[in-house]
């Protein structure tokens, strides 16, 4: 590896940390705010900066100016180590997402992509399941009863969909007889007939419909924010953080949803792709571009459909949640990977 | 029961039911399209709401033809319940023979009740329209004579409304 690409290597990790997950994760609050503001009839935060865009910034600020309070007996060590674990999970998963295809600048051929490992998805189903210990520590170091049953509500809820999650996925996976996600994306740029886009979502509705319900779980987001639910347990595992370290459990929220976003664009709904853009004829760096862009609006238009479920439907009771997990979720994935199975040897 | 609708119970519920995925598509719709509705958000500092005659902003003193009615008689400290008027009466040659010398509310006290306006005899005590009350300290809040005058004219919606409800 040379010099040159290792700095590009450095500049695609620096664009994707602060471009799309941190300032992604700014604007996904802030979105989160002001969407729930508009459903509501209201305006949201829209005083700092044209239309609010600088209140998440302001609202950093202030969370680093404030005390880091530690509840006596807590241990300190792994209170501190949590929200890392958390953040640096959310923020690393993204390595492995193509955001586009390869880009071609100064006549070298660079993909836009950070990590461009074999084992693809293994890396993103390992780093997810990671992601549970940083909200199950917070909520075993804080020696306060509400974040430990957070805790260990989310560790439970991690249980039963981690599995509908990976089972949906086989499907995919044999679809497209890979495990990069870079060769997933181009396997979906095909036709079928020539009209119909191969998005994965087509092949595979019932293994998208059980992916996206576990992603939210796996998000925390509601109908599924049982380890935070604030009726029954205050904050939940964040009840006991103060200033910035809490800022860090929100801003991973708001990372893991960008993330399993981009995570589900990229394995159902084409990722990058932009159907019929290459009959257009354009130039090669005009096409990447578009490319990159289609991918940023289809990650988008995903957290707002994130943002606006949480708006709409109350959360699940706990026997509720763990039912869907096992008694729906579980049967339906594995029946899914059975139909794909079956499919594919006798009809193909 | 026939208040509450018919009760739902989860037998009767069909599969497709029972996935819930239709009912959320209904509730999605709800509230996408409540996202484009009109919000009703005063923007303040710019906007100033406008109370209604019913509103009962900061009790003030009525002024008519440049001398205040009150007559010094401390009905309304007396019913104040949070103890916040302090009235000192003197005499006078005007027809209505006493007049206070000193009329101070503390406005941190106040309640916003009420009961002063409810109580007073000659109508000289009403509550205005004003909402707005900053202060940086306990000496700003005790608000003198020369802060609680106000001419009919300027209260004539309240006094108007007092009369309709007599
Ligand atoms: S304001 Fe009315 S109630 Fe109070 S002292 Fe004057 S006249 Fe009496
Ligand atoms: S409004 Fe109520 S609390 Fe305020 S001065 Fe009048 S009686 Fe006292």
């Amino acid at each position: 590896m040379d010099l040159i690409s290792i700095l590009i290597l450095l500049a695609k990790i620096l664009i994707i940390m602060f471009g799309v997950l941190v300032l992604g994760a700014a604007m996904a609050v802030l979105a989160e705010r002001r969407v729930s503001g508009f459903i509501q009839e209201r305006l949201g935060p829209n005083r700092v900066g044209p239309c609010g865009i600088l209140q998440p910034f302001a609202d950093v600020a202030k969370l680093m100016m404030k005390e880091d309070i530690v509840p006596s007996k807590a241990n300190r060590f792994i209170h501190d180590l949590a929200p890392i674990i958390s953040i640096s999970v959310a923020l690393s998963t993204f390595a492995i997402i193509p955001f586009g295809n390869t880009i071609e600048l100064f006549g070298r051929q660079i993909k836009l992509i950070i990590a461009d490992v074999d084992i693809g998805i293994l890396y993103l189903l390992a780093l997810t399941s990671i992601g549970v210990y940083g909200v199950s520590l917070a909520g075993w170091s804080s020696n306060n009863k509400y974040s430990l049953l957070g805790g260990l509500r989310s560790s439970a809820q991690l249980i039963s969909y981690e599995l509908s999650m990976g089972l949906s996925l086989i499907g995919v996976i044999m679809i497209c007889g890979t495990l990069r996600l870079d060769q997933i994306v181009l396997h979906q740029t095909e036709y079928f007939w020539g009209v119909i886009p191969k998005w994965n979502i087509f092949l595979q509705p019932l293994g998208f419909i059980t992916f996206l319900i576990a992603s939210f779980a796996e998000t925390n987001r509601l109908p599924f924010d049982l380890p935070e639910a604030e009726p029954e347990l205050v904050g939940g595992y964040h009840t006991e953080y103060t200033g910035m370290k809490f800022g860090l459990f929100f801003l991973a929220e708001y990372a893991n949803v960008i993330t399993s976003s981009a995570v589900t664009v990229t394995l159902f709904l084409g990722g990058w792709h932009l159907p019929f853009i290459e009959h257009l004829g354009l130039s090669p760096l005009v096409l990447s571009l578009l490319q990159i862009l289609t991918f940023l609006t289809k990650v988008i238009l995903l957290v707002l459909f994130f943002i606006i479920v949480r708006w709409t439907i109350p959360r699940f009771r706990y026997d509720q949640l763990m039912r869907i997990g096992w008694k729906v979720m579980l049967p339906i994935a594995i029946v899914n990977f059975l139909i794909t199975g079956i499919v594919m040897l006798f009809l193909l | 029961m026939s208040s509450y609708g018919k009760i739902i119970r989860k037998k009767d519920l069909s599969i497709l039911q029972k996935t819930y995925i239709p009912e959320i598509l209904k509730g999605l719709r709800i509230t996408i399209r409540q996202m484009f509705r009109p919000t009703f958000t005063s923007q303040f500092p710019e906007e100033r709401f406008k109370p209604d005659s019913s509103f009962r902003g900061r009790p003030v003193l009525v002024v008519e033809n440049g001398v205040e009615r009150c007559v010094a008689c401390g009905l309304c400290a007396r019913v104040c319940p949070a103890l916040a008027i302090e009235v000192q009466a003197a005499e006078t040659e005007l027809e209505k023979e006493r007049y206070p010398l000193k009329f101070e509310i503390n406005m941190v006290r106040c309640i916003f009740c009420g009961f002063c306006e409810e109580v007073c005899p000659e109508e000289a005590i009403v509550m205005s329209d004003e909402y707005l009350l900053v202060f940086s300290s306990q000496e700003e809040a005790l608000f003198g004579k020369e802060k609680l005058l106000k001419s009919t004219e300027d209260l004539k919606e309240r006094l108007e409304f007092l009369r309709s409800h007599r």
